[in-house]
């Protein structure tokens, strides 16, 4: 489903974040990607969404070359991927139920159907009780939340999530945790950065260790 | 599909109009701005189209005056007769005989004195000419075709005040082009920079929006549709302010024809002109909002 080949990001100012990486990732698999703060993990991520792109190397999407997808193609894989960003990125001037039914917008959804599949998000996450309520009432873990209500309502076929449990307690972690296996139970191609060792420790999944730009085999 | 569209450019539409009377006292100032702007040249365009109607009915049935040689023969003017009957481009004409003529002269006040010491009629025997078509292009080339004829001694024709009018009128037309297009760029400009605030404070939401897979024309949309109702607002504050104006200015000219006795009314704009005005306003919002967004969406790229 996603594959990487000897993929290598340098930054515009001379930093090399990712150095030949190999990997790949099967349809309806759910894998960890850890490594040190600064070792990659949200380089890489990015890179799948296409939000940046490959100094070299090639990236494919369900058979889809990534690193040569032209600019007014991007949109249509973003919408293919839920994303679940590191810095939240919620809009603070509408409300729950608004931020869930932004990607259905952007879609162009049949807003018969928006209702109903933006409260199913809500509900997933147990945030139905709230969807009007601004983002700015909610609590850390109720906008991690809410966030990933967002990155589902589209039912996209690979969940992304970057650092999903940072700042919150390991009961809440363990939570949403539980809510990704779900969503890989019902066939979501699954992965996840974290430095949480305490999500690695009794998880059964598959583990990509990045250390300064490198793949740990 | 095509209603999934029409359900995003309603909802986008709404969106606009909760947009603009979320923020009533900036639409408004902006829409007055702009109409008063396009009711300038709009003001100069219906008093040059009144301007130039007035002059095509008082051109309605110009006059040329034929004056002969005095020393010509009775065959001569029968000959010029037969030729005036023969010219598809003159409607009507009269013959005043030198003594018809001079009978009118001695009626007039004045000069009766003088008339009736003449040893001899000194006046020529003329014709007086009504040409079919009115321009003036035409009355020329007729002047000059009968001032060729042999007979004539001078064709009389104050074309000059006609020339006049149609050189204003022409300088008017050219006034109106002018205004329309200085303040066109001026509307533009104003639109453009109404859009360039907009983008900057709905950053957050068009950054977001591209990384959850939105495409540039649906991020463009609510911006040209903002530009798009704001021109055709000001156009219809533009149309507002002409009405009223012209419905002013056609009572002032009411009381001054009571006092002078004549008939002046001035016309509104026609409804053709109308919606050329609005479609006209509503397309130079867009414009404004599409170099807007052309110029500083793309600098908004999310990392
Ligand atoms: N836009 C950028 N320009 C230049 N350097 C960048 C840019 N983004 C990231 N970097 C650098 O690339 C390296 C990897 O960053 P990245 O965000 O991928 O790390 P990370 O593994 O996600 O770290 P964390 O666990 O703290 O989120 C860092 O050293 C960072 O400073
Ligand atoms: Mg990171």
């Amino acid at each position: 489903m996603i594959n990487f080949k000897n993929v290598s990001k340098r930054y515009p100012d001379g930093y090399v974040a990712l150095n030949n990486i190999d990997f790949t990732v099967e349809s309806g698999e759910m894998v960890f990607l850890t490594g040190h703060s600064g070792a990659g993990k949200s380089t890489l991520l990015k890179l799948i969404a296409a939000i940046e792109r490959p100094t070299s190397g090639t990236i494919t999407l369900s058979g889809q070359n990534i690193a040569q997808l032209k600019l007014g193609a991007i949109p249509y894989l973003r919408r293919k991927i839920g994303f679940i960003f590191q810095d939240h990125n919620l809009l603070f001037d509408r409300s729950v139920f608004d931020n869930v039914l932004l990607p259905l917008q952007i879609s162009n959804f049949d807003s018969k159907t928006v209702t109903g599949r933006v409260r199913a998000a809500l509900d997933k996450v147990g945030l139905l009780k709230k969807e009007k309520a601004m983002p700015i009432a909610l609590s850390g873990g109720e906008r991690q939340r809410l966030c990933i209500a967002r990155a589902v309502v589209h039912r996209p076929s690979i969940l992304i999530a970057d650092e999903p449990t940072g700042n919150l307690d390991i009961e809440y972690a363990q939570d949403i945790m539980s809510m990704f296996t779900s969503f890989n139970q019902v066939g979501v191609t699954v992965l996840i950065a974290t430095h949480d060792a305490s999500l690695l420790k009794d998880a059964e999944h598959r583990i990509l260790s990045l250390n300064q730009g490198k793949l740990a085999v | 599909m095509i209603r999934a569209w029409l359900m995003q450019h309603g909802f986008v539409f709404f969106l606009t109009l909760k947009r603009l009377i979320a923020t009533p006292v900036t639409s408004l100032l902006s829409v007055i701005v702009m109409g008063i702007t396009l009711s300038l040249p709009t003001g100069v365009y219906v008093l040059m189209e009144n301007l130039s109607a007035i002059s095509g009915q008082t051109m309605s049935s110009p006059q040329m005056s034929l004056f002969l040689k005095l020393d010509i023969e009775k065959e001569d003017i029968e000959s010029v007769k037969q030729r005036m009957e023969e010219d598809s481009q003159i409607l009507s004409f009269q013959f005043i005989s030198k003594d018809a003529a001079l009978h009118q002269l001695q009626q007039s006040n004045g000069l009766a004195d003088i008339s009736a010491n003449l040893v001899r009629n000194p006046l020529p025997d003329a014709f007086i000419v009504n040409a079919l078509e009115n321009t003036p292009g035409n009355l020329e080339k007729l002047r000059a075709t009968m001032q060729s004829w042999p007979e004539i001694e001078h064709v009389q024709f104050d074309s000059a005040w006609a020339e006049r009018l149609n050189a204003l009128l022409k300088l008017g037309r050219f006034i109106v082009l002018m205004l329309t297009t200085l303040l066109s760029v001026a509307i533009i400009a104003i639109m453009f920079n109404t859009i360039r605030l907009q983008i900057l404070t709905k950053r957050d939401e068009i950054e977001i929006s591209k990384l959850i897979g939105a495409t540039d024309s649906f991020i463009r949309r609510p911006f040209l549709y903002f530009g798009t109702i704001q021109g055709l607002a000001g156009g219809a504050t533009a149309w507002l302010i002409m009405t009223l104006a012209i419905r002013a200015m056609n009572e002032e000219l009411g009381t001054l024809a009571l006092l002078y006795d004549f008939d002046l009314q001035l016309q509104q704009l026609s409804p053709s002109d109308s919606i050329s005005l609005l479609l006209f306003s509503a397309w130079l919002g867009w414009l404004g909002a599409r170099i807007s967004v052309a110029s500083h969406l793309w600098q908004i790229e999310p990392r």
